[in-house]
């Protein structure tokens, strides 16, 4: 142990890259689950382009997530994945089939519709295979000594395929205020009018969660009705930006309705994670049971530290650059 | 039946990851290529630089499409399957991972962003920026990888208690004793594999008749530059070997087929070798080389199999094989390099038929030396995961059973199958449709004709010139992938 408790640091840096992934490519994969709903092809041109140049580097944040975990908190790592391993074998299959629809869809002529089944499809299953792993979290998991010994479906449950088509519902709200950013015209009067049933559907879920929580946990149960009353806030706030997103989609406004959905996404989070502090893998261990050697964090720390800015800095440069409103002929081709 | 989820782990682990090496061994070679053709177009101005930079982008945005979604399987590989060897060595190899994403991923991802879409929006000098970005990123990411692999075949810098390992220098753990080599050798076969691709590709283009210029300086720099690099693989390889005799001697037994310890060791060209009686068949070798070239000394003295216990031998024949696949290939590599040079007197080598087309089926080679190099690094490593501390069946996920391993092993083969194909396919078209459909094409440009010097007001005419000076014979088949 050193003089400052880096395990409360590295909470901190590996909770800011799991929510940087979610928005960011939640979005990315929103739009994918939206594509066979889209007005037409032409849309769905548009609707890629907007996603194209930033796609890959929005997923490097799950990378960081997963070798962040495995550096940091490698018990994290070594529960967790045996124990979701058929849901995380279904979320890479489906980022590989939307990873190379970005590139094989417009070389493509007429198998075209082939990719855009597999950047939907992809998109779709990844996403919902995302929200059952929160489910199963937040549900715990069987352990003994350290290790994982439930069996392979334990992490499929009434409860996490809720949560799955919850996340589905947040993503594609998500990718349709983002939509609203980036395109004009017939495109963007569609993503209009489904932000605000998407907005219904995720509400829906999310109360239908709440109330479940507590059954299934008792430890939320305790923090939310006793010992930790200010966290009623949150909910609040939640409220807050949904009403948001509801009255700036109504005024129109372009870049409001997005903003207003990440708050949305960013205190459910933190809503999530403020429930279980310090337990990580839930159940039984805490943030320090899981945690990496002291030296091992400290020598990650320093290049975080640096280069994370930096990472920061360029990749909002790519942003700029990339700029504007999304027109027709943009993009590939 | 009972299913072994080790022995299917393995192939699990050996099946992704071959899959995602053939990816970036291709690209990390290309991304500097394209790096120095885009300096040239920027130096020069001349817009022959710039056709074959756009050409080689799009080969280069499908292969790393596949690479970089190969990849993101590869980094929770050692979760699902291999969990307690993660737990234990987390505190080296997490860390290292770690500092592979932070430095090269998203260096990778943020410029590839501008190098393939930015062309039209960002100034000539911050493209060729992001071009030497990514071909950085590329390197970044073999250091790191590459120093996590090597410190499992010789681990350094760290000490073990109660089964996890504690770093105590993590220098001597990142530059342990292997990575030098494995390093310089990985990184040679990069630039040998993008040399041999494009050099392929030239040399068919030409034999067609097509972009005759553009191609022609494009075979010609690849000449070169394998003319360099295709020996020097052969002396880091000796290197390498000589390394690994001193730290893994019973992988140099095995690639050398050798199983009694002794004197004068032959080099053998061909046998077949025997995993239970502990010997050779139809051996054919020259006598004491194996010894010179290992200990330099004909007389040198080689630890042989026998001297291992059973248990810890690896598989010979495939180890013995894939070794001599990798020096073969390697061998043939340096023949056509020199045959290069020799064809260079009155510019024979962009005429010769036989030649070109021999080049052409060059281009895969690589891809098989660098998969059976792997082989023998890690087969030969084999029942060790961590060298002489950890076996794969210490390794696995304890709560893995073989149906669950064979669901996600069936599951990731039909997917990469469908995939590849798909991949492999509109590679296919890009590459017919060759350097001249960059010409006109706005592939990656935001749908106005491409003005490659439009940002610093060279007039667009430029772009006319160029074409005249493409030789483009009648012969030259118009874009039969249709764009
Ligand atoms: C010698 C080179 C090499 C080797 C042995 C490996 N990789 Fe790799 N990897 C690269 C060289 C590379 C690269 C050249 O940097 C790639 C290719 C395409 C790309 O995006 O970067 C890449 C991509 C790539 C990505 C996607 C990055 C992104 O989103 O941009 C991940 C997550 C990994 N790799 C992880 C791994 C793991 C866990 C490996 C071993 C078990 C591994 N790679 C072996
Ligand atoms: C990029 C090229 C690589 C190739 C082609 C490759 C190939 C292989 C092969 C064929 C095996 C199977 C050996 C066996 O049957 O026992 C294997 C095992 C393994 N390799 Fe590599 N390897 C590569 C790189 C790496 C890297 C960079 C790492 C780690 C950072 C790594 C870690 C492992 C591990 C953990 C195993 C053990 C699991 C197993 O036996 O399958 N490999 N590799
Ligand atoms: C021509 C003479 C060559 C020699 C003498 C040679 C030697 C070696 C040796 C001894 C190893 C095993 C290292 C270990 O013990 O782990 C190795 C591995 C390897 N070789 Fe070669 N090699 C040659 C050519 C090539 C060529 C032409 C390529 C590819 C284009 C290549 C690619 C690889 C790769 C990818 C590995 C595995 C990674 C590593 O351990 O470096 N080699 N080579």
């Amino acid at each position: 142990m050193g003089p400052i408790d880096l395990v409360i640091v590295w909470s901190f840096i590996i909770g800011f890259g799991v929510i940087m992934y979610v928005v960011m490519d939640g979005f990315d994969l929103g739009v994918g689950i939206l594509f066979p709903f889209a007005p037409n092809e032409e849309s769905r041109d548009i609707m890629m382009n907007t996603v194209a140049p930033v796609w890959d580097g929005n997923e490097t944040w799950l990378v960081l997530g997963g070798a962040g975990l495995f550096a940091a908190f490698p018990l994290v790592y070594s529960i967790l994945m045996p124990a979701l391993y058929i849901g995380v074998f279904l979320l890479l299959a489906g980022l590989i089939f939307r990873g190379v629809a970005f590139e094989f869809r417009f070389k493509a002529n007429t198998s075209r519709y082939l990719w855009n089944w597999a950047f939907a499809g992809g998109s779709t299953v990844a996403s919902f295979a995302q929200g059952a792993v929160v489910g199963a979290y937040i549900e715990g998991f069987d352990t003994a000594d350290r290790v994982f010994v439930g069996g392979p479906f334990d992490w499929l449950t009434p409860f996490s395929i809720l949560t799955g088509f919850g996340l589905l519902a947040g993503y594609a709200l998500l990718g349709s205020t983002w939509l609203i950013l980036k395109t004009e015209g017939e495109l963007q009067a569609w993503a209009y009018r489904i932000a605000t049933p998407l907005l219904v559907a995720v509400l829906v879920v999310f109360a239908i969660i709440g109330i479940w929580t507590p059954f299934v946990d008792q430890m939320v149960r305790e923090r939310w009705f006793n010992s930790l009353s200010i966290i009623w806030i949150l909910p609040v706030l939640t409220a807050l930006c949904a009403f948001q997103i509801y009255r700036s989609v109504r005024k129109r406004y372009e870049a409001r309705p997005f903003l207003a959905t990440m708050g949305l996404f960013v205190l459910t989070y933190l809503g999530l994670l403020v429930s279980r502090w310090p337990y990580v893998v839930p159940p039984e261990y805490t943030v320090w049971d899981a945690a990496s050697s002291y030296d091992s964090q400290l020598f990650l720390l320093v290049g975080v530290l640096f280069v994370v800015p930096v990472v920061l800095a360029y990749t909002a440069w790519t942003y700029w650059v990339f700029r504007g409103k999304v027109t027709a002929d943009s993009g590939y081709h | 039946m009972d299913l072994d989820p080790v022995l299917l782990s393995r192939i699990q682990f050996a099946f992704v990851i071959s899959f995602h090496a053939i990816f970036p061994v291709f690209t990390i070679g290309l991304a500097s290529y394209i790096a120095l053709l885009e300096g040239l177009a920027f130096k020069t101005r001349n817009p022959l630089w710039l056709t074959l930079s756009s050409f080689w982008t799009k080969v280069f945005a499908v292969v790393f499409g596949m690479g970089v979604v190969s990849g993101i399987v590869m980094s929770f590989q050692f979760g699902t399957n291999w969990s307690n060897f993660s737990q234990a060595t987390a505190n080296f190899i997490g860390p290292v991972l770690s500092y592979e994403v932070i430095t090269a991923f998203f260096l990778e991802a943020a410029f590839l962003g501008v190098l393939l879409f930015g062309r039209d929006k960002v100034p000539p000098w911050v493209h060729l920026f992001a071009a030497i970005m990514v071909a950085l990123g590329t390197l970044i990411s073999t250091f790191w990888i590459l120093s996590a692999n090597s410190w499992m075949h010789t681990p350094a810098g760290v000490e073990l208690r109660d089964g996890t390992f504690y770093v105590t220098s993590w220098y001597d753990a990142i530059f342990n004793p292997s990575f030098p080599y494995r390093l310089t050798h990985m990184v040679l076969a990069s630039f040998l594999t993008g040399g041999f691709v494009v050099a392929g590709v030239s040399a068919w283009y030409l034999l067609n008749g097509r972009q005759v210029e553009a191609n022609r300086k494009a075979l010609s720099m690849c000449l070169w530059l394998l003319l360099i690099i295709a020996p020097a693989q052969a002396v880091v390889g000796d290197f390498h070997g000589l390394n690994t005799l001193e730290h893994q001697p019973q992988k140099v037994a095995a690639m050398e087929g050798h199983w009694e310890t002794a004197t004068n060791v032959p080099l053998l060209l061909f046998a077949i070798p025997d995993q239970e009686n502990q010997t050779n068949h139809y051996e054919v070798g020259i006598p004491g080389l194996a010894s010179l070239i290992l200990t330099h000394d004909w007389d040198g003295e080689l630890i042989g199999l026998n001297d291992v216990p059973a248990a810890e031998r690896p598989p010979v024949a495939i180890v013995f094989w894939a070794f001599r696949v990798m020096v073969g290939l390697g061998l043939l590599m340096i023949a056509f390099a020199l045959t290069g040079l020799f064809l260079r007197r009155g510019g024979r080598y962009w005429q010769t038929p036989w030649f070109l087309q021999s080049m052409r089926f060059m281009s895969i080679t690589p891809f098989i030396a660098v998969l059976a190099g792997w082989f023998v690094t890690e087969i030969g490593r084999a029942p060790w995961l961590v060298q002489g501390i950890m076996t794969h069946s210490e390794g696995v996920s304890p709560s893995l059973t073989g149906g669950m391993a064979l669901f996600t092993l069936i599951g990731y083969i039909v997917v990469y199958a469908l995939v590849f194909t798909a991949g492999l396919y509109y590679l296919m078209r890009v590459l017919y449709a060759g350097p001249e459909a960059s010409d006109h094409a706005q592939e990656y440009d935001s749908g106005r004709p491409m003005r490659p010097m439009s940002a610093t007001h060279v007039p667009f005419e430029i772009e006319d010139d160029a074409e005249g000076g493409m030789h483009r014979t009648p012969g030259s088949r118009a874009n039969p992938g249709g764009h």
